[in-house]
């Protein structure tokens, strides 16, 4: 199984020739569905080359870098990340909307920011090091 | 309502000490991935972001108060005069105050033009970097510590304003080492740069002597 590491968490999906997932997975993995068009989410639809796509199954690496976002491996090829592109992040920035996300607390609840909404939020990092 | 993030790629048990001795009602969260950082284009700790009652952010990311009056520490005792001492609280007290302001009247909420102005600009070299950041933090933690060193390498160097992605990289090989010579040694090379932007309040005591 191949580990693919996204913004909505970590997931494993049965990859062959590299990132190449059935659509199912593809769809799971990435929130884009695949369909005659290409690779479809809301109304908006990303053709990709024959190349990338056949048999009910998407070459994701190609699919992600179509999009603009970084795309890495491991050595062995069986751990990806489908990174956040800088587009996709400066726009959701200049939106001025605070992203989303989350995270757990010491007793391993996970908690969401978006959940605090109607309260004022001070939102601040820190670390051990 | 505060949420605060440990930007922490150890973990929930190596956070558990400082948390637990916080005493804290607010949500303290854990951040091994420093997806925080990654979202909102945060280069260090601590940094916060206001956010107001329909979740927009009313302040982007800045430093949360701190100072670089630890930059005229003794190297050799690594302690800091009395006069940095309650120059660096008076930063962080100014911030407190100005944090309960905008909770109390709204004051210091910038408008929509001044808070997009004042956003990070993320470039593609700095989405690779955090790609990398990701990448690197899973191997080691899977075992593949070398490999997972060259992807934090490739991090920094690909966005080396990031003191996050440099200071936990460091801090995984030795806990201790994201605050030793290598560490001081790039904080020298800052020059006159800030490493901590002062908060764009107005009178925020932010003033370093010696330089």
């Amino acid at each position: 199984m191949t580990t693919i590491l996204t913004g909505s968490g970590e997931f494993t999906a049965s990859a062959t020739n590299g990132l190449w997932l059935g659509a199912a997975d593809a769809a799971r993995v990435t929130g884009w569905t695949l369909k005659p068009d290409g690779m479809c989410r809301d109304d908006q639809c990303v053709p990709l080359p024959s190349t990338a796509t056949g048999a009910g199954r998407v070459d994701v690496e190609a699919f992600w870098r179509r999009l603009g976002n970084p795309v890495l491996c491991a050595d062995d090829r069986q751990t990806w990340v489908l990174g956040d592109g800088a587009g996709d992040r400066n726009a959701a920035l200049g939106g001025l909307m605070a992203p989303d996300f989350s995270l757990p607390d010491l007793s391993g609840t996970p908690r969401t920011l978006s959940d605090l909404r109607g309260n004022k939020v001070l939102l601040v990092t820190w670390a051990t090091w | 309502m505060v949420v605060a993030v440990a930007e922490d790629s150890r973990g929930q048990e190596h956070v558990r000490p400082w948390i637990e001795q916080a005493k804290a009602e607010y949500w303290c969260l854990i951040d091994p991935d420093h997806r925080v950082a990654s979202l909102y284009g945060m280069a260090n700790v601590p940094r916060a972001v206001w956010i107001d009652e329909r979740g927009r952010i009313a302040r982007p990311p800045e430093t949360a108060g701190s100072t670089d009056h630890f930059r005229n520490m003794d190297p050799k005792t690594l302690t800091m005069s009395p006069a940095d001492q309650s120059a660096r609280d008076a930063g962080k007290a100014f911030y407190v105050s100005a944090i309960k302001e905008w909770v109390a009247t709204g004051r210091h909420a910038l408008d929509a033009s001044a808070a997009q102005e004042k956003l990070p600009r993320i470039t593609d070299d700095i989405a690779l970097a955090h790609a990398h950041f990701r990448l690197g933090v899973w191997l080691r933690r899977h075992g593949a510590v070398e490999e997972g060193s060259r992807h934090l390498a490739d991090a920094s160097r690909l966005h080396p304003e990031s003191w996050n992605m440099w200071r936990q990289s460091a801090d995984l090989e030795a806990v201790g080492k994201a605050a030793g010579p290598e560490f001081w040694a790039r904080v020298q090379a800052l020059g006159h740069k800030p490493y901590h932007q002062p908060p764009d309040l107005p009178g925020f005591p932010s003033g370093r002597r010696g330089g």
